[in-house]
């Protein structure tokens, strides 16, 4: 008994792999929040009026809200007016080739592991870097343009699209929605932009990597993906980033906008610095992720792999407005040392026929603390509507937490909702199972969380999955031997 | 190969184990016997390094090596094989994956490359031949929705992946019909070898008519009681574990 | 901001009442009772009545029904029940000892119940806490006191009298102890009970609550019942709310068990207005278990909302929750189930289960149940459904030629029956069972001599 709490502890102490700052120039604005720094970012940016209307309306909403309290979090104070809203890398780059990119950037995606070179070769995988918030590179803009899929920065989607950004921003995510909503409507610096005509099925996957740089910058991006009658698209969004000690807050929205019998699929796997095996440091990360079914028969499925952020307060949702529509939630989350996660999904059923499931593995080590909360609403209309959830806890020693909020409300006769939810250890006769048979402990407990997890995994696209299992692996194992 | 000398084991303050000795060589076959809850899968539990149980006095000598100094991997690298009365089920985690790190484990440890897939393929089509494994299975989650008769065949093929030196068969004969038994038996059979030692235990002397050991050993008590040949076990079929109790009094 | 100023209003009215009347709520009362006023008021006034934003009040939104106006039984009011004809609640074949509470306070003309085991004490908290305080002294407000729910400070705050029962060591006290509550009153009424159940080392007690109204007017009681449960105690509280459709009721238990002990609490709600019942169970001793069903059956405007609370702050023990909701017409359900493993309570079995049908459209159910497990070596698990009955087994009733209404009849009495099966008390099972069928049936599943509803 007591070496195997060694080894647990010792397996799930592994530090963060991903750790390091790279240094390029950054153009900032000074730290604070006010109408100016507003009026400041939209001007900078070259941005229309309906933009700086939009930014300074849901400032006016924030000033009025409180931080929301009622997560199973302890969130320390956050000081607003001591973060940097804006910063850009100086050099605007507009590179053909890779060999014009600032070779510190090179460098940061070669620590990563996933060169760019070879994001471009690979499978297909248009990427549009993002670091520090304003786009970088965009690659294989000119084959999906042949098919008429925008995929651009954000900012340069409100230059050359403004229509349809005017059309949908904020549709999914109103500015007033909730506290760190209303904070990146206000402040937004970049992000990107999806959208896919009528009838068109998105050729590849399309990928975004996210990076904090600059220290002390806020993150605050903003994707908008729309995605018009029987289109598909999948999107892909992964994030990693270094390692710092003071808290770095990240506030980012996601709006998603399904049209008739229209498909999307959004796949996320997030790896902010976590903080110190004490709690030091580490990425707050506040997001609202939406999207809104609003045609018929159309489909939006989140899929989340959660290791990193010394904080995270996220819950992809989805709004079924269209009869026939579905929503999907699929999750694993993983907490170690003094981490902390309060994620789930809110499911709002509005028309007939509409169908959701929900499955979320929490994984718990260290100190931690990991919670899946979520609402499931059947509204009186929403006649013949299903649900179903699967809420999985797993473990690993006895100083973690692992906590279930679900909230379902149904009001109708015709409609079924079925949660269930478990909490277990890690088996003790599974790992001497995998011992007997010459595995070592550390690899065996990779081994069962992986397979616990492993119907989420499946979801998400085939190389983001090897990344997934590789994250989850790193989160808990790596130091022994 | 295996020497065990006044082996004293407990398990939540509860001596099960009370002074075992067992001395077996390469190539012997011995066989275990006892009524339930005589001790005999403690044993085999802590023969294979199974950590709840609490060692109070005695030695396990293994190749030389004290048995008892090392961890459960360990003692499986250096071919020390259990195949459990109840294999547990590990879901999510696909057969051929776990047993490919199993055997490459074991190749690492005695500083072999790990086989390429076409070997591994080659190798495992091979195995699973022997014990008549549905191909299915190794498809499957480890041990997951498997029947008792297809886990126990599971572990056979296990075995005949891994070759170990020492197998310990707990029970594996529980729960099987008369053709899986003479499976499971000539997978055995075939794997002997004047290198490698067997021990099998069982409740009942059936499994002793297809695996002929070499030595029967009763244990009652936490107790080996008596050892004889292998019509030791016709003798017990015959008289019963009552028998034992006037006996060993 | 008009919404927060009337809230603000309807606290102060409370609060007004009873700095008004203190000298009134004082006189007679035992100082045990006296003593815990003023730390009550203020806990009271800190959050006030509990509107939508409260988040244990989500469901269930109490303005509505304490904005009414009452008029306050602060004292003892000569209330006429002919005990003879009132209870005839009677359930054939139940010997019970029957004890009558009229408006919140233990009735005047009860009789002293005969052959009592020794030790055994019955009767009205007022009157123990003040002749036998020794009985009262340490339990009373022990655990009501570390709740944080402003309803039970209100109670703390006017408490006076109610149910007391005190069972001393190794004592089986086989007959159980029947309770009758009884509202009765020609105009609106609001009441306070408070009830004190102790149950000691190695005894067994059996206690049974019914609910009842006897006019038809708006009434709201505010109930606190504490249970201590000895240590090898095992201990059986029932409660059957069968009252009319405008009388609401908050109801707040909570139970301490200590080491081995065995707790059933089972709950079934037939008729009444609103109903909010608060069930807090400390698992304060290893290997305790814990029982805990409840059912509910609603039709018109009916609201019911059982929130559970299970603390398991020791290793070693079980707990297990069956919650049924059936909900017909304008009816509003909700359920709020807690389990909380604190961190060490290691080998912790803790089970939820909560599952509801909707009759129509216009019904409505929430549930919430959690889990906070901070322990490892745990099994827990919760599910929670709603939707119908299950249409294969109709057809299947229906294919070997039993007719519609009566294969719905059957299955939604055997979905009931799940939770009916664990009362432990033979005729009051069934008894509970037929009140269940009549109330499916769209029949008052009123006891005889209670008045329409």
């Amino acid at each position: 008994m007591e070496e195997q709490d060694k080894i647990l502890q010792e397996v799930t102490s592994q530090e963060y792999k991903f750790g390091f700052v790279s240094d390029f120039e950054s153009d900032s604005i000074p730290k604070g929040l006010n109408e100016d720094v507003i009026r400041t970012i939209s001007a900078k940016k070259n941005e229309p009026e309906f933009m700086l209307q939009f930014r300074l309306d849901a400032y006016r909403k924030w000033l009025k809200m409180p931080i929301p309290d009622w997560a199973y979090l302890k969130i320390p104070p956050i000081d607003f007016q001591d973060i940097i809203y804006y910063s850009a890398p100086k050099k605007k780059p507009q590179y053909e080739s890779l060999d014009e990119v600032d070779p510190d950037l090179i460098e940061t995606f070669n620590k990563l592991g996933i060169p760019l070179e070879e994001q471009k070769v690979l499978a297909g995988v248009a990427v549009d870097a993002v670091i520090d918030s304003v786009s970088v590179k965009t690659t294989f803009k000119e084959t999906l343009a042949e098919k008429g899929v925008i995929f651009c920065s954000f900012s340069e989607a409100v230059k050359e699209h403004p229509d349809l950004v005017k059309k949908y921003l904020g549709m999914s995510v109103p500015t007033s929605d909730n506290f760190f909503a209303a904070l990146n409507s206000a402040v937004f610096s970049d992000g990107s932009f999806c959208y896919i005509p009528k009838g068109v099925r998105c050729p590849m996957e399309l990928s975004t990597y996210f990076r904090i740089n600059a220290a002390g910058t806020g993150q605050f991006e903003r994707t908008l993906i729309v995605a018009e009658d029987d289109s598909y698209v999948s999107y892909l969004e992964g994030c990693t980033a270094p390692m710092r000690d003071e808290n770095q807050l990240h506030a980012a929205v996601v709006e998603i906008i399904a049209m008739d019998r229209a498909e999307v699929k959004y796949s996320t796997v997030q790896n902010w610095y976590p903080g110190n095996k004490e709690g030091k440091g580490g990425v707050y990360n506040f997001v609202t992720k939406r999207g809104i079914c609003r045609g018929e028969s159309s489909k939006i499925s989140w899929t989340q792999v959660e290791t990193g952020s010394a904080i995270t307060w996220k819950y992809p949702s989805v709004i079924m407005m269209g009869d026939n529509s579905v929503g999907e939630f699929n999750s694993v989350a993983v907490t170690n040392n003094h981490q902390q996660a309060d994620t789930g999904t809110k499911m709002i059923h509005i028309g007939k026929n509409t169908k959701s499931t929900i499955v979320s593995k929490g994984i718990s080590a260290g100190l931690s603390d990991n919670s899946y909360r979520g609402l499931v609403k059947v509204l009186p209309g929403a006649v013949n509507s299903r649900n179903f959830s699967q809420c999985d806890s797993l473990l690993l020693g006895s100083t973690c937490g692992a906590h279930t909020f679900p909230y379902i409300e149904v009001g109708n006769k015709s409609s079924i909702v079925e949660h269930e939810a478990t909490t277990s250890k890690i088996g003790e006769d599974q790992i001497f199972y995998c011992n007997q048979r010459g595995i070592s402990t550390e690899d065996a407990i990779g081994m069962i969380v992986n397979g616990y997890a492993k119907e989420v995994l499946n979801k998400l696209p085939m190389e983001f999955a090897v990344e997934a299992q590789k994250l989850l692996a790193i989160s808990l194992e790596g130091s022994v031997g | 190969m295996l020497t065990i000398k006044n082996l004293r084991v407990a398990i939540e303050g509860k001596e099960i184990l009370k002074g075992i000795n067992l001395e077996i060589k390469a190539g012997e076959v011995h066989a275990i016997m006892g009524p339930n809850g005589s001790g005999k899968s403690t044993l085999g539990n802590v023969l294979a390094g199974k950590e709840e149980y609490e060692i109070l006095d005695g030695e396990i000598w293994y190749e030389g090596e004290d048995l008892l100094e090392l961890s459960a991997e360990d003692r499986a690298r250096k071919g020390l094989f259990l195949g459990f009365q109840y294999p547990v089920e590990i879901p999510g985690v696909p057969m051929v994956n776990f047993i490919k790190t199993s055997v490459n484990e074991h190749r690492k440890f005695k500083g072999l490359e790990p086989l390429t897939a076409g070997e591994f393929l080659k190798l495992m089509r091979e195995k699973k031949e022997l014990v008549h494994l549905d191909s299915q299975l190794t498809n499957r989650s480890v041990n997951e929705g498997f029947s008792g008769g297809e886990k126990k065949k599971n572990e056979i093929f296990q075995m005949a992946m891994l070759e170990p030196k020492l197998a310990i068969l707990d029970e594996t004969d529980s729960g099987l019909d008369i053709d899986a038994l003479r499976i499971v038996s000539d997978g055995v059979n075939a794997l002997k070898h004047p290198e490698r030692s067997t021990i099998v235990i069982t409740h009942y002397q059936r499994l002793l008519e297809y695996i002929v050991p070499d030595c029967v050993h009763v244990l009652y008590q936490g107790k080996i009681v008596k050892s004889a040949g292998k019509e030791l076990a016709l003798e017990l079929e015959e008289k019963g574990y009552d028998w034992l109790k006037t006996h060993s009094l | 901001m008009t919404l927060t100023a009337n809230k603000i209003a309807l606290s102060e009215k409370y609060t007004e009442l009873f700095h008004a009347h203190r000298s009134m709520l004082d006189a007679g009362s035992s100082s045990l009772l006296n003593r815990m006023r003023d730390i009550a008021i203020k806990r009271f006034e800190k959050t006030g009545i509990p509107g939508f934003k409260n988040e244990n009040y989500k469901y269930t939104n109490l303005e509505r029904v304490f904005d009414k106006d009452y008029r306050h039984i602060l004292e003892y009011e000569q209330v006429d029940v002919d005990l003879n004809e009132a209870f005839r609640c009677d359930v054939p074949q139940l010997d019970t000892h029957v004890v009558l509470l009229v408006n919140g306070w233990y009735y005047a003309k009860n009789q002293p119940l005969q052959n009592l085991p020794k030790g055994v004490v019955v009767g009205s908290l007022k009157q123990v806490a003040n002749e036998q305080p020794e009985l009262v002294q340490e339990y009373l407000n022990r655990q009501a006191a570390l709740s944080d729910d402003p309803i039970v400070a209100l109670n703390t705050a006017f408490a006076q009298d109610g149910f007391f029962m005190h069972v001393p060591d190794h004592v089986v006290f086989e007959k159980p102890v029947q309770v009758i509550n009884i509202m009765r009153s020609q105009d609106a009424i609001f009441a306070t009970q408070r009830n004190l159940i102790v149950v000691g080392k190695n005894s067994q007690a059996k206690v049974i609550f019914c609910d009842h109204t006897m006019s038809s007017r708006d009434f709201l009681t505010n109930n606190v019942t504490e249970v201590f449960v000895g240590q090898d105690a095992v201990v059986d509280i029932y409660t059957v709310q069968n009252q009319n459709n405008q009388a609401n009721s908050v109801n707040s238990s909570f139970f301490k068990q200590e080491a081995n002990s065995n707790l059933l609490s089972s709950v079934a709600t037939l008729h009444g207005g609103l109903i909010r019942n608060n069930l807090k169970v400390e698992m304060a001793g290893e290997h305790a278990e814990a029982n805990l069903y409840g059912m509910s059956f609603t039709d018109k405007k009916q609201h019911v909302d059982n929130f559970t609370n299970i603390e398991h702050a020791q290793p070693n023990c079980l707990s297990n929750q069956v919650y049924k909701y059936v909900l017909d017409e304008d009816s509003v359900g909700a359920f709020a189930g807690r389990i909380h493993v604190v961190r060490d309570a290691q080998k912790t079995n803790a089970f939820q289960r909560n599952n509801n049908v909707l009759l129509t459209d216009s019904a409505k159910m929430n549930t919430k149940p959690q889990l906070i497990i901070d322990a490892d070596d745990v099994k827990c698990s919760h599910g929670a459904t709603i939707g119908q009955i299950d249409e294969e087994a109709l057809f299947y009733l229906r294919a070997r030629g039993i007719g519609e209404a009566d294969a719905r009849m059957m299955l939604m009495n055997a979905f009931a029956h799940e939770v009916v099966q664990n009362i432990r008390v033979e005729p009051l099972r069934d008894r509970i069972d037929e009140l269940v069928e009549k109330r499916l049936r769209g029949e008052l599943a009123y006891c005889h001599s209670c008045d329409r509803h």
